[in-house]
C-alpha cells in the first residue's frame, strides 16, 4: 500500500452553508492518476479549490502531505489575456516556486522553460504575445506552466476543453508520464470514455462521493444512474447537517464565481432558466424541486 | 545652432526655477509612469482621478493644525489616501464588491469629509493653492520629497516586480503558489498613493495625475511586453516635460497643462502610428500573407 498524498477526512466544502461537497472521506494514494467525474454542478471544481487551499472547509480536514508542491490548472482561469506578456513570460511563472519573487532565472530555468515548450507542441511559439493564442494553444501554454513547476500533486480542471482530438492525446500522454514519475495526479473530465481508457482510477461525485475506485468499475452504469438523481439546485430549506455545519462562516464572493462557471460554460444545463438557486426569494417547496427535476 | 541652443537649452541654464521645474517634473515621470501602467493593466486607470479627491481630509486635517507647510500636508493626504486605497482593496477582496465601486464609495465619503473638515476653516483659497501647486514653484524640500518618492518607488517596483506581474497576469496561479497577491496588490496601492500625493502638493493635480496615465496609454501602443512599456512610459513622460516646460517658457502658457497637452499628443500620435495602433491594425489589411 502506498502512502498517501491526500487523506479526506469528512471534507465538506461549500457555499453560503450549503455543502457542494459533503463528506468526503478517503485518501489518494502517492503516484496516482485519478480522474473525478460527475455532472455540472456535482461539487469537482470545489473540491479542487479545496485541495489547494483557495476555499476554506465548512467542516472536515483535507491533509495534504508534507513538502508536497501542488500545481493547479483550473477550470475558468482568472488569466488576463490582454496582458502584454509572451508565451515564455507565461510559462515562465513556473518557475515560482523554486525561485520565488527574487531568485534569478538562471540558465537551467530558462532551459526548463523552452523544454516545457517543447514539450507541448508549441515551439516556435515562445515569442508570440498571449492575446494571439488559440484557446488550445493557450492551454497547452498553461500545461506547459504546470511541467514547470515540477509539482509532486498535479490537480488538472477540464484540461481538455475545448481541445482537438491530436491535442487531447498528446495532454493525455504527458499526465501518464507525469504519473510514471511517481506524482499523484487529479483530473477533472467529462469524457468517460477517455477516463476508461486511460485513468486507472475514478473519483465519482454528485455533491457526495457516490463511488471511487478502480475506474471502470466506478464507472458502471448503476454508478452512474446514482450519480445522476441529485438536484442541482440546493434547497434553501435544507436542514442542518451537523452542528457544526452551522457554524461554516465562508466568503460570499466565492459563491457567485462558483455559479459564474457552472452557468457560465455553455452547457445545456437547466441552470439558465432560472438563474443563480440561491438567489430564489420564496422557499424552495416540493413543487419547485419537481419542475428542477423535470427540467433537469 | 545658436537659435537651437536659445530654444532648448538656454531656458533651463539661465533660470533655477526652470532647472527644478525640469529635475521635479523628470524625477516624478521616472515613478510615477511604471506605476501608471501597472495601474492601465489592471483598469483602475481612473483609480487616480478618485485619489485625487481621496487625500482631501488628511490634507485639510494637516493644514487646520499646521497652517500651509508641505509635510503635514502631506503626510496628512497620505494617510487619508492609503486608508481609502486600502479600505477599498480590502472591501474588494474581501466581498462581492468590485474595486471600482467601493473605490468610488470610499473617495466620495473621503470627499464630502475633506470639504467639510475644509469649511471649519473659513476660506479655502489659500489651501486650494497648496493642493494644487504648481511646477515653477518649487522649492528644496518638495525636490527633496519628490526625490524620496521616487526612491522609494522604484525600490519597491523592483522587489514587487515579479509579483506584480503574476498578479495582473494571473491572479488566481499567484494565490496557489504563493501567499503574497493580497499584500502585492496592497503595496501597488500604497505606492499610487505615495506618487499622486507627492506629486499633487509638488506639481498639482492635473500634473501628477496626467503625468501617471498619459504616458503609460501611449506606451500600450508600441510593445506588447511590460518591461519595455513601462521604460516606454518614462520616456515619454519625460520628453514630454521637456517639451511642456519649454513650449510654457516661449508662449508664456501655464505649466501643468503644456506638459500633459504634450504628453497628450505622444498620446495621439501613439494610437494612430503605434505598431499596435490603428493604422498597423485596421488600415493594413488590403493584403495578407500566405500563411
Amino acid at each position: 500500500m502506498a502512502e498517501a498524498c491526500i487523506t479526506f477526512s469528512d471534507f465538506t466544502l461549500g457555499y453560503n452553508s450549503h455543502p457542494a461537497v459533503h463528506h468526503l472521506n478517503g485518501a489518494v494514494k502517492k503516484g496516482s492518476l485519478t480522474a473525478v467525474v460527475g455532472a455540472n454542478g456535482s461539487g469537482k471544481s470545489t473540491l479542487m479549490k479545496g485541495i489547494v487551499g483557495v476555499l476554506k472547509p465548512m467542516a472536515g480536514a483535507c491533509a495534504v502531505a508534507h513538502g508536497t508542491r501542488i500545481a493547479y490548472l483550473p477550470q475558468q482561469s482568472e488569466l488576463d489575456r490582454s496582458f502584454p506578456a509572451r508565451v515564455v513570460d507565461l510559462v515562465s511563472l513556473g518557475l515560482w516556486p523554486k525561485r520565488g519573487l527574487l531568485g534569478r532565472h538562471r540558465p537551467e530555468d530558462r532551459e526548463a522553460v523552452a523544454n516545457a515548450i517543447k514539450a507541448v507542441g508549441l515551439e516556435g511559439f515562445e515569442k508570440r504575445p498571449l492575446d494571439t493564442l488559440s484557446g488550445g494553444q493557450l492551454q497547452r501554454t498553461l500545461f506547459a506552466r504546470v511541467l514547470v513547476q515540477d509539482a509532486d500533486l498535479i490537480l488538472l480542471d477540464e484540461p481538455f476543453n475545448a481541445i482537438d482530438a491530436k491535442t487531447v492525446t498528446d495532454l493525455v500522454a504527458l499526465i501518464k508520464r507525469w504519473q510514471g514519475e511517481n506524482r499523484t495526479v487529479m483530473v477533472v473530465a467529462h469524457d468517460l470514455d477517455l477516463v476508461r481508457a486511460h485513468f486507472p482510477e475514478a473519483l465519482l461525485l454528485a455533491r457526495r462521493p457516490i463511488a471511487w475506485g478502480e475506474a471502470r468499475a466506478t464507472l458502471a452504469p448503476e454508478n452512474l444512474l446514482r450519480a445522476r438523481q441529485f438536484h442541482e439546485a440546493w434547497d434553501e430549506n435544507a436542514p442542518w447537517c451537523s452542528p457544526e455545519a452551522e457554524t461554516g462562516g465562508h466568503d460570499h464572493g466565492h459563491s457567485h464565481d462558483h455559479h459564474g462557471h457552472d452557468h457560465g460554460d455553455g452547457h445545456a444545463d437547466h441552470g439558465h432558466a432560472h438563474g443563480h438557486p440561491h438567489l430564489h426569494a420564496k422557499p424552495a417547496s416540493a413543487d419547485a424541486r419537481h419542475i428542477h427535476g423535470d427540467a433537469a | 545652432m545658436d537659435a537651437l541652443y536659445q530654444w532648448l537649452i538656454a531656458p533651463f541654464a539661465e533660470f533655477g526655477f526652470m532647472q527644478r521645474a525640469l529635475l521635479g517634473s523628470l524625477l516624478l515621470s521616472l515613478s510615477s509612469c511604471p506605476v501608471g501602467v501597472f495601474l492601465m493593466l489592471r483598469r483602475m486607470s481612473l483609480t487616480g482621478d478618485a485619489m485625487a479627491h481621496a487625500i482631501l481630509p488628511g490634507a485639510a486635517v494637516g493644514f487646520l493644525l499646521f497652517g500651509l507647510a508641505i509635510v503635514p500636508m502631506t503626510i496628512g493626504g497620505l494617510i487619508a489616501g492609503i486608508v481609502v486605497a486600502l479600505g477599498a482593496g480590502a472591501v474588494s477582496r474581501l466581498t462581492v464588491q468590485r474595486e471600482d465601486a467601493s473605490m468610488a464609495a470610499f473617495y466620495l465619503i473621503s470627499l464630502a469629509l475633506g470639504v467639510l473638515i475644509v469649511s471649519l476653516r473659513g476660506s479655502s483659497v489659500d489651501l486650494m493653492h497648496v493642493l494644487f501647486g504648481t511646477v515653477l514653484a518649487l522649492n528644496d524640500e518638495a525636490l527633496g520629497l519628490i526625490g524620496l518618492i521616487a526612491a522609494v518607488t522604484l525600490a519597491g517596483l523592483g522587489i514587487f516586480w515579479r509579483a506584480l506581474v503574476a498578479e495582473c497576469l494571473d491572479p488566481l496561479f499567484l494565490r496557489s503558489v504563493s501567499r503574497l497577491g493580497p499584500p502585492v496588490h496592497f503595496v501597488f496601492l500604497a505606492l499610487v498613493v505615495l506618487n499622486l500625493v507627492g506629486g499633487f502638493q509638488a506639481l498639482g493635480t492635473l500634473l501628477s495625475v496626467g503625468l501617471m496615465m498619459l504616458p503609460a496609454a501611449a506606451a500600450r501602443f508600441w510593445t506588447v511586453r511590460v518591461e519595455p512599456m513601462c521604460l516606454l512610459a518614462i520616456g515619454i513622460g519625460a520628453v514630454s516635460c521637456i517639451a511642456g516646460l519649454l513650449l510654457s517658457y516661449h508662449a508664456a502658457l501655464p505649466s501643468g497643462p503644456s506638459i500633459i497637452l504634450s504628453a497628450g499628443v505622444v498620446y495621439a500620435v501613439s494610437i494612430i502610428a503605434g505598431t499596435r495602433g490603428i493604422v498597423a491594425t485596421r488600415l493594413r489589411h488590403a493584403s495578407h500573407r500566405t500563411a
